[in-house]
């Protein structure tokens, strides 16, 4: 006890509050990321669509999403700043030590949000002014700089789990291998894992918004294209995403065989280990949880004779000290993703039969809450890939307790932050809100003239309308 | 390298000043345009001109941050754990200012409208302050060269606050002198007219709060003083000749070039700070360029990175910037127009 004591003395006290802070403000900007990274392709495809086939459906829609993106990037932008600050506010330790190394990618990824910053200016405020195929030319930059940019910032996290590509002499870096540093062994598996994340966090919430619209008796074309435009690309994907996880999972085993033991609960190394589907592990002792015997070795690498390594290969001290969070993050995003992929498999099931969307009440429901089961299987995956990775911030080479601040009153910035994203959060979901009101009562409005003039459509040349 | 490297930064620290700057500054003039009715015109003004381009010019400051730590993770991690509070007060600032300005677009409600505002109009001019309190502390060699603990001496210093009232003068300077230029190309004589006493007053004052950081320095760092008025004497001379220029372009109504003047004044500041401490990074601690710095393949790295910035990002914002000044961006009829536009 009195160890435990010194040890926090020693190291950092502060280490518990800044990674709660880390974990808030993180957990906040992500999903914002996810929307930067993903939805202005879902913007460009519902313009294409607009353009190339005259759909006005499509065209409004791509018009109104581009607000929300327009409020999405803005709060994003600043929430990612604050990301940027706390690398040294909150964890100088780190900085200090390999910052050198770790920034690399982070430059490029400023290089990426320069340009998407940049045409994201262009393309949300030149709805009225540019002609149609060169406002949607002026979109596609921001789609490609956002997967190239997120790829930046993952090849960090990446580094993190799997760090190389520098030497280290008495305690300072000597010398740098920029190319195995952008692209460290688990950047193959993470990239596109967190980039997926993002298209089915976009797509699904795209489309809950809309299977909503339809549960309260919007059955119309408008709402119907909503959610298609969401959800096709977002279902499309989950069975790509399935398999990359699954290959994930595959190479942590050997990358960083201690989180894997933890997401798996395997406290000893052994063959023939069983898979433990939920279940709480507290004190050696796994309480409700459903046991499927050889499952595990057979996941990690298809025979019941494959051993697995358990935490026990290492001291207490450098295991994850919460498994359980671990484990029951772990199954909850797989089990919401298989969820989406049965969802998925539904709609293509009854396209294919019908030439129709399911008719069932169940499909609508699912699909109202896609959204929110894609932002908590991919939050449930960062709790996974950071929690799993304690108590080392640079696996296997610092702890989080060393990154940590030496400065006090880490509790009073985590307490103005909580309070602060509280109310940035709500006031942008009320926003968000406020606009879908003012929408449902802008097409009240042009419902009574159905046979009216046909509406000016949004990229024509308006000058004339403008003069 | 190292010196490549860091005039890389001195460079992109100038572009957030002098880009990103003027967004804050417009946030101080939406502040000072006083009662609704009375605000309208300038706050349509300040809106419209902000705009499309805040977010692009944002990215400085993350661009700046991340080759700050990139190249001198020593200094970073010193300035960051000294200066923790300002450095958090100036993040606070940017979420609100951030926040503040993108929602009050959207909103129609009048009361909430005007709540929106002012957060952003404080904000924006809290957090200049705040980034200015930075720098001084660091030019006063305030921040020990491997800092454990924040303090509160190094940025309440007078040098350190000094330099924050310098900081949030000279981001209302360049914006009311960007925002004469905005109101000539809408063929606005009034907010012409009302931009231009704002800009002269701003530069007055920035000039007056300008001096009289030297003269404190004088007291106070003398070495620095010595070098400011030494190898950095063409800059600081720069920087009063452009401002003084821009004061003659303002009473004489000549919009031509005025911006780069002003700009270019803000930039003489910042490069004279830069040669002034030339090769110190952290002043009193002997950390320098290369003993805080990282290896020579980050450098190259970073250098690479900066040339394709110049070659992909320049003319990005080269076309940002044209769109914007011939006003093909706007609000269309289904985006919302400038909220501010309706604060009356």
């Amino acid at each position: 006890m009195s160890m435990t004591l010194l040890a926090a003395a020693q190291g950092s006290a502060q280490d518990v509050p800044a990674r709660a802070q880390m974990a808030t403000t993180l957990g906040f900007h992500i999903i914002l990321a996810c929307f930067g990274i993903a939805l202005p392709t879902i913007v460009l495809l519902a313009e294409f669509i607009g353009l190339r086939k005259g759909n006005e459906v499509a065209m409004r829609l791509a018009r109104r999403w581009s607000q929300v993106m327009g409020v999405l990037v803005a709060v994003g932008a600043v929430s990612g700043t604050v990301l940027s600050f706390e690398m040294g506010l909150l964890w100088p330790g780190l900085m200090r030590q390999y910052g050198s190394v770790l920034g690399v990618p982070f430059a490029l990824e400023g290089l990426f949000f320069f340009l998407e910053a940049i045409f994201a200016g262009i393309y949300l405020w030149g709805w009225q002014r540019l002609p149609g195929w060169a406002h949607w030319w002026s979109g596609v930059p921001i789609a490609v700089s956002g997967i190239l940019g997120a790829m930046s910032v993952i090849s960090v996290n990446a580094w993190m789990n799997t760090p190389g590509g520098f030497t280290e002499k008495n305690g300072r870096i000597t010398s740098v291998d920029v190319w195995q540093v952008l692209f460290p062994r688990s950047a193959i598996y993470e990239m596109p894992h967190m980039i997926l994340a993002a298209y089915m966090v976009a797509g699904f919430g795209v489309a809950s918004v809309y299977a909503v619209g339809i549960l309260r008796g919007h059955r119309d074309r408008y709402h119907y294209t909503g959610f298609a435009l969401g959800f096709v690309p977002a279902a499309i994907l989950t069975p790509f995403q399935i398999l990359v996880g699954d290959t994930a999972a595959r190479s942590i085993a050997q990358d960083q065989p201690v989180k894997f033991a933890a997401m798996e609960y395997v406290p000893k190394s052994a063959r023939q280990v069983p898979e433990w589907l939920g279940g709480v592990y507290v004190n050696g002792h796994i309480y409700g949880g459903l046991k499927i015997p050889f499952m595990d070795s057979l996941l990690v690498g298809f025979r019941p004779s494959t051993k697995v390594t358990g935490w026990d290969t290492v001291p207490p001290a450098d295991r994850p000290p919460v498994v359980w969070l671990i484990h029951l993050c772990f199954d909850a995003m797989v089990g919401l993703g298989s969820l989406l992929l049965l969802v998925g498999l539904w709609a293509a099931w009854t396209w294919w039969r019908r030439r129709r969307w399911p008719r069932p009440l169940l499909f609508w429901l699912l699909g109202a809450v896609g959204g929110l089961a894609a932002i908590v299987a991919m939050e449930c995956g960062w709790v996974v890939t950071e929690e799993g990775r304690q108590p080392w911030v640079v696996y296997g080479l610092q702890t989080t307790a060393q990154a940590a601040t030496t400065n006090g009153g880490v509790l009073t910035s985590l307490s103005f932050v909580i309070v602060g994203y509280g109310l940035v959060g709500a006031a942008t979901i009320g926003i968000l809100l406020m606009l879908s009101r003012r929408w449902r009562r802008d097409d009240l409005d042009d419902a009574p003239v159905p046979y009216g003039p046909p509406p000016v459509l949004a990229n024509q040349p308006s000058s004339q309308v403008e003069s | 390298m190292a010196d490549a490297v860091g005039a890389i930064l001195v460079a992109s620290v100038t572009l957030y000043a002098v880009l990103g700057g003027a967004d804050f500054g417009g946030g101080l003039w939406d502040l000072l345009a006083g009662t609704t009715a009375r605000g309208r015109a300038p706050r349509d003004l300040i809106d419209a001109s902000i705009t499309p381009i805040w977010e692009a010019n944002h990215v400085w400051l993350v661009f700046d941050l991340v080759i700050f730590w990139t190249a001198f993770p020593r200094a970073f991690a010193s300035v960051m754990t000294a200066l923790a509070l300002p450095l958090w007060l100036a993040v606070g600032g940017i979420v609100l200012r951030g926040a503040g300005f993108a929602f009050r677009k959207e909103i129609t409600r009048l009361s909430q409208q005007r709540a929106a505002g002012a957060v952003f109009a404080f904000s924006s001019l809290l957090t200049p302050f705040f980034m200015g309190t930075v720098v001084g502390a660091i030019a006063a060699g305030a921040v020990p060269a491997d800092a454990r603990h924040a303090s509160l001496a190094a940025w309440t210093s007078p040098t350190a606050l000094l330099s924050g009232f310098v900081f949030a003068a000279a981001c209302g300077f360049l914006a009311a002198v960007y925002l004469t230029v905005e109101a000539g190309r809408r063929h606005d004589q009034t907010m012409g007219a009302y931009f231009t006493r704002r800009a002269q007053a701003a530069a007055v004052v920035t000039g007056a709060l300008s001096l009289a950081a030297l003269f404190e320095v004088h007291g106070s760092d003398p070495a620095f003083f010595s070098r400011l008025t030494g190898r950095a004497l063409p800059l600081v001379v720069l920087a009063g000749v452009c401002g003084l220029a821009v004061l003659a372009m303002l009473t004489a109504g000549r919009a031509k070039g005025i911006r780069s003047v002003a700009a270019l004044a803000v930039a003489a500041v910042i490069w004279g700070w830069g040669v002034a401490q030339y090769p110190v990074l952290l002043p009193r601690t002997g950390m320098t360029l290369t003993s805080a710095g990282a290896t020579q393949a980050t450098f190259v790295a970073l250098v690479v990175v900066a040339i394709a910035a110049v070659i992909l990002v320049v003319p990005s914002f080269a076309l940002l910037y044209t769109l914007q000044g011939r006003r093909l961006l706007g609000g269309g009829e289904q985006l919302a127009p400038p909220a501010a536009g309706r604060i009356s």
